[in-house]
């Protein structure tokens, strides 16, 4: 409809779009501008052209960032989608019992990330911690889970799928609600069994959750910080060291601005392309 | 048949083991004393049942700060972006304008960019006007909400044109239209973003932690975590004690609201 003045849309407009550019969009100029300067924060700043990409590339911390994060992402994804339809199936039905499980597993997506790293530090420690003593308990070797380089990244992976596999579950029931029950009865007096129905009903229809879960999670998955920070501090010997816990460690830990700017170009781009593939998704989900 | 009822439940109790378990160990251990966790660390139950962790929590870091910083924070986060979506969210929808797509591009391109991608340069940026450490800093960067302009927009698409005309017909302002007769009929949608703002912004270590090095600033997030950084020793009774002080308001919010948080993630991904 016409607007009452004809400046009125912009004025309404003007205080979101005005901080929205200021702290989403001007960023990632003054981003490219720092990416070609080195400076510490306190002394003059000098120009230095690429050479802040060329060293991050030469020194492999570009690629180790880019690789541990996709290791991590992975795992976190698939274990996602796969504990998050698990849990869909398993707790799509009436009753207290269910709602009760349903409210616990998705009460973890809705706690701080702090509370959870905290919480599984001091579950899987070492030497005094509750699932490590039951593991040798039950027989199983000792682990460093959070001190063995093998083994911390993986750490950090599942406690993140235990976090977040909530989220996926309800956008799984959700999915689950739409399906009409006239299909799985159509298929029944077909004479299909359990396995049958689940491939040639249940899972057509919830193949739309799944790619939103599967983006999101991805998505999720590659700003992932806070379990790095307070689990590992990105050790041991680098193991962990995820993309946005590298930029991090470049601007406050070496006061490097210069190669946190041009990592955090690149996180940029990355992020961005990864996103833009999520809303592509979420548009054709409108669109049916 | 009752093999078929018996199953899903036993499964569904490993669950609920699963997930619950761990926030009962959270709580029994901050329910016990140091002593007692050095001698037998995986004990199940407390011997004394003590509030002695939360009292050591309250007097040794400045908890009730901590608390007030991050509900200000998070509160003042929540409101202004459900008071800046309002009017851009019908905007977006509603009227008709020169630069209206590229506006609503603008927006959409925003809902891309996550906070990780940009605290760099916008610390830079505070920096430079002297910000760093301010609430300001922890609560401008957010106060446009994309999502929320967003939702807004998506969700006046469906109140009819006649309404609003009404409204101009008996005189009202472009202000009341938006805050008195549009803030009431998207209520649910208002609600929802009140409660997924609050309780992302309450939760949340990333954004504090770089902003502020500031005890006076401090949130609650921020400074739980460093109980574990300080101290001679991890003293986990403690660092649990201040989990739940973290985690109970947010779960007490979870348990009054789970219909609209449970709905606000399934239709908004996360």
């Amino acid at each position: 409809m016409k607007p009452a003045r004809r400046h009125e849309p912009y004025l309404l407009l003007a205080p979101t779009l005005t901080l929205l550019t200021l702290f989403f969009l001007v960023p990632f100029l003054v981003a490219a501008r720092e990416s070609l300067f080195s400076w510490d924060l306190l002394t003059p700043r000098t120009y230095i052209g690429l050479s802040n990409y060329r060293t991050l590339w030469e020194r492999g911390e570009l690629g180790r960032a880019f690789r541990n994060t996709l290791a991590y992402s992975a795992v976190v994804v698939s274990g996602a989608l796969l504990l998050g339809l698990a849990l869909a199936l398993l707790l799509d039905r009436k009753g207290q019992l269910a709602a009760f499980v349903r409210s616990a597993v998705f009460s973890a997506y809705v706690v701080s990330w702090v509370a959870v790293a905290l919480l599984f530090m001091w579950l899987l420690d070492g030497e005094v911690g509750i699932v490590t003593r039951l593991a040798v308990a039950v027989g199983l070797p000792k682990k460093n889970w959070l001190g063995d380089a093998d083994v911390a990244l993986y750490t950090l992976a599942v406690v993140s799928i235990w976090k977040i596999a909530g989220y996926a579950m309800i956008v799984f029931l959700a999915g689950l609600q739409d399906i009409p029950p006239v299909l799985y009865e159509a298929a029944a007096l077909d004479g299909a069994g359990p396995v049958l129905r689940f491939r040639s009903v249940t899972w057509p229809a919830l193949r739309p959750s799944a790619a939103f879960v599967a983006t999101t999670s991805l998505i999720l998955s590659f700003q992932a910080f806070d379990v790095v920070r307070i689990m590992t501090q990105g050790g041991p010997a680098h193991a962990t060291e995820l993309f946005v816990y590298a930029i991090y460690e470049q601007i406050f830990l070496n006061l490097r601005v210069g190669r946190a700017s041009a990592l955090t170009l690149v996180f940029g781009v990355l992020v961005l392309s990864l996103t833009a593939l999520q809303l592509r998704l979420l548009r054709g989900r409108e669109a049916t | 048949m009752k093999a078929r009822l018996l199953v899903p439940s036993l499964v569904s109790l490993v669950v609920a083991a699963a997930w619950i378990g761990p926030y009962a160990w959270m709580v029994l251990t901050s329910l016990k004393t140091l002593p007692e966790l050095l001698h037998d660390p995986t004990a199940l139950l407390p011997k004394t049942w003590t509030l002695a962790a939360y009292r050591e929590v309250w007097a040794t870091v400045p908890m009730a700060r901590y608390l007030l910083n991050t509900a200000v924070m998070a509160g003042l986060i929540a409101v202004l972006q459900i008071v800046l979506a309002l009017p851009a969210g019908f905007a977006l929808a509603k009227l008709d304008f020169a630069g209206r797509k590229t506006a609503f591009g603008l927006v959409l391109v925003c809902l891309l960019v996550p906070a990780q991608a940009t605290f760099v340069p916008v610390f830079l940026m505070l920096g430079r006007v002297g910000l760093v450490n301010t609430l300001a800093a922890l609560v401008l960067p957010f106060g446009a909400s994309a999502l929320g302009t967003f939702l807004v927009r998506q969700a006046c698409l469906s109140i009819p044109d006649e309404l609003i005309e009404a409204a101009r017909l008996d005189g009202a302002s472009d202000l009341h239209i938006v805050y008195r007769l549009l803030a009431p009929a998207l209520r649910p949608t208002l609600v929802a973003l009140f409660l997924l703002s609050f309780v992302f912004h309450w939760n949340d270590y990333f954004w504090p932690l770089v902003m502020t090095t500031d005890d006076r600033i401090r949130t609650v997030p921020v400074g739980i975590a460093l109980l574990r950084e300080q101290g001679t020793g991890v003293r986990w009774h403690l660092v649990m004690a201040g989990n739940v002080i973290l985690s109970a308001p947010i779960l007490a919010v979870f348990a009054i609201a789970q219909r609209h948080l449970v709905r606000a993630v399934a239709t908004r991904g996360f």
